[in-house]
């Protein structure tokens, strides 16, 4: 049974292959990065079929028994998590190498395995410390892409981006020490059977942790009020790598999800409801600022960046009830919003590449204007939460499961009106972009005396098809909202079964 | 022992936070730096203060030992913080090459230009 560590370590020995051996021969290196992530797929495929018996499976690293050794945990949650990864991977991958994004600098491939090494250690570790470990691997990862290719703003961005993570990191080792030191364990299984036992009159140590590890993760996902970095460096990475970065910020999500579920989640005296308490207000506030920045943005990648903004807020209102339904709505929305996220990550590369600057004035208009048009259209639709994709059952799915009176009147309010004013931001971008454009005649003799003039070409199938296939995803999560809830129903049943987990991870039964 | 360990704690955490919100890439640094050495030192006191021990158990001794867990966990964070610093230069570096400037925040008034500009293109 070591398919559980695979995820890592396939990333982690193909890396520097491709960074040592490959880095002059970029054939080598796409065919090696390509192959590598269908494999990664296949293995995500596999550990999903395996999860899906409702087994928590443990990995003992050196067969070292639990609380002492590293374990990593796959369980629904994981393995769902893992194959997101793998399916994004493989479509932003193919689409970084046929618009030729991944030859604009060095070591993109390298850096993209690094970056799948981090994520999918991040969502398969079964200890908090191994979680900052691999926070920091994706992290750095990420350092590299985000500066892809450089240029003046992007370098700016950068810096901005890598400061802002590297206090989030500092952050993140203050809350694991007060966790320590208030526990004397950072092993997630141990910590859900510790922290109850500590009355909630001494348990003060463990909500300042508590509430730190919620900031850390709160950084990552994007929440209000730390959710000014996200903008900036969204819009100013290379577009592929936007789109990648979808995943990560729902690697946030999943962290707030697991730790302050399984450790001090629901029956916990010490700290119950205090997650919830602070995420809830935090997370409507989220979806104004994402809303409202999409009906400010002047610019497309930044219009983007706020409706990720926005989704996260949604996804995160979910999440904050800390109930069995909120969390599968919450599920679902981030598959969802992982997908259309990146799709329109995807669009509006295919979009600016072929326009002087992304700002929304209009311009000469592309070639392909329709085809471009229906595909941000489509990408729009499924990121505002309208039928007949899956935001719209996303949305509804969320808004059904916080029908709590205390929350029902924020919640719904937050939601609905941010959906709105998205479908709006979203309209007046494709209306200047696609059809104002067309009133703008085409300067053929300036384009073609201009060097620097950006390539009106056609986009070739293998461009156009990583964006269809998220949309395809999309749309297949609409159609088979049925079979998919029901199983997310399961992951989050198994989520809340503390017990379970606890004696899966401490237990004594030696699978690995 | 306490007091000095968590006064020393307390006035690399502030230096840190001070320097941080200098925003120019060299305090910047610097500042990172220090926040990093407090979060080590913390990380240490998180095992309980001990001096004089080993953190191994001993065979003959009354089991006094210090805990070993602080010491793998500050050895990790520092190696991490380490290589995050040398990332940090180069890129703060790369930056203030490309762009001439060493501020870390990018004002309204540097945006606005580069869309009223990227208009006028």
């Amino acid at each position: 049974m070591h398919w559980i560590i695979l995820p890592v370590i396939l990333p982690a020995l193909l890396a520097p292959l491709i960074g040592f051996v490959m880095r002059h021969d970029i054939t080598l290196a796409r065919t090696a990065s390509v192959a590598g992530t269908v494999v990664l797929l296949a293995i995500a495929v596999g550990l999903t079929a395996l999860a899906a018996d409702g087994v928590t499976h443990v990995y003992r690293l050196g067969a070292w028994p639990a609380p002492f050794g590293i374990v990593m945990v796959l369980d629904r949650l994981s393995a769902l998590m893992v194959l997101l990864t793998g399916t994004l991977a493989l479509i932003v991958l193919i689409h970084a190498i046929a618009t030729g994004w991944d030859a604009r600098g060095r070591h993109f491939h390298a850096l993209f395995q690094f970056q799948l090494m981090g994520i999918c250690g991040a969502f398969l570790t079964g200890d908090v410390f191994n979680l900052f470990v691999f926070f920091e691997v994706l992290l750095i990862a990420s350092y590299g892409l985000m500066i892809h290719s450089g240029g003046r703003d992007r370098m700016r961005a950068g810096l901005q981006y890598v400061v802002m993570n590297l206090a989030g990191s500092t952050l993140f080792l203050f809350a694991l020490g007060t966790l320590y030191a208030s526990t004397g364990t950072l092993n997630i299984a141990d910590l859900a059977a510790r922290v109850p036992e500590i009355p909630a009159e001494e348990a003060a140590l463990v909500r300042v942790a508590a509430i730190l590890l919620m900031i850390v993760f709160a950084v990552k996902a994007a929440l209000f009020p730390v959710q000014f970095w996200l903008p900036a460096t969204y819009a100013n990475a290379p577009a592929p790598v936007a789109a990648l970065f979808a995943i990560m910020t729902k690697g946030g999500a999943y962290a707030i999800l697991r730790v302050h579920t399984t450790a001090f989640g629901p029956g916990v005296p010490g700290t119950e409801g205090l997650a919830g308490a602070w995420l809830f207000p935090a997370a409507v506030v989220t979806i104004a600022v994402g809303a409202f920045g999409v009906l400010g943005a002047r610019r497309l990648m930044p219009l983007i960046s706020f409706s990720v903004v926005g989704s996260m807020g949604t996804l995160l209102v979910a999440v904050a009830a800390f109930s069995a339904t909120g969390t599968s709505a919450a599920l679902y929305y981030m598959i969802h919003s992982t997908f259309a996220a990146a799709c329109l990550f995807l669009v509006a590369d295919l979009i600016v590449t072929r326009r002087s600057a992304d700002v929304l004035s209009a311009a000469p208009p592309t070639v392909q204007n329709g085809l471009f048009a229906a595909l941000f259209f489509a990408a729009a639709i499924g990121m505002a939460g309208m039928p007949p994709l899956s935001g719209f059952l996303g949305k509804l799915l969320v808004l059904d499961a916080l029908r709590d009176p205390g929350l029902i009147g924020w919640a719904w309010t937050a939601i609905l009106a941010g959906s709105l004013l998205t479908i709006v931001g979203f309209a007046r971008a494709g209306s200047t972009l696609f059809w104002k454009s067309t009133a703008v005649p085409v300067l053929v003799t300036d384009e073609a005396a201009a060097p620097d003039s950006p390539p009106n070409t056609d986009a070739t199938l293998a461009q156009v098809v990583p964006t269809v296939a998220a949309l395809a995803a999309l749309a297949g999560l609409a159609v088979f909202a049925g079979p998919v809830s029901a199983y997310l129903e399961d992951t989050s049943a198994q989520l809340f079964d503390r017990a379970g987990y606890v004696a899966a991870v401490l237990g004594d039964d030696k699978e690995g | 022992m306490e007091l000095i360990v968590s006064t020393t704690v307390a006035v690399l955490t502030a230096g840190g936070v001070y320097l941080l919100l200098r925003l120019r890439t060299f305090p910047v640094i610097l500042g990172l730096a220090l926040l990093s050495y407090a979060v080590n030192v913390f990380l240490f006191a998180s095992g309980r203060l001990a001096i004089d021990q080993s953190p191994i158990l001993s065979p003959y001794g009354e089991a006094s030992y210090t805990d070993p867990l602080p010491q793998a966990l500050v050895l990790t964070a520092i190696v991490i913080s380490f290589g995050m610093t040398a990332v940090l230069v180069m890129i703060g570096l790369g930056a203030f090459l490309e762009a001439d400037t060493d501020r870390i925040d990018i004002g309204p008034e540097d945006s606005d230009a580069d869309a009223e500009k990227d208009t006028q293109d």
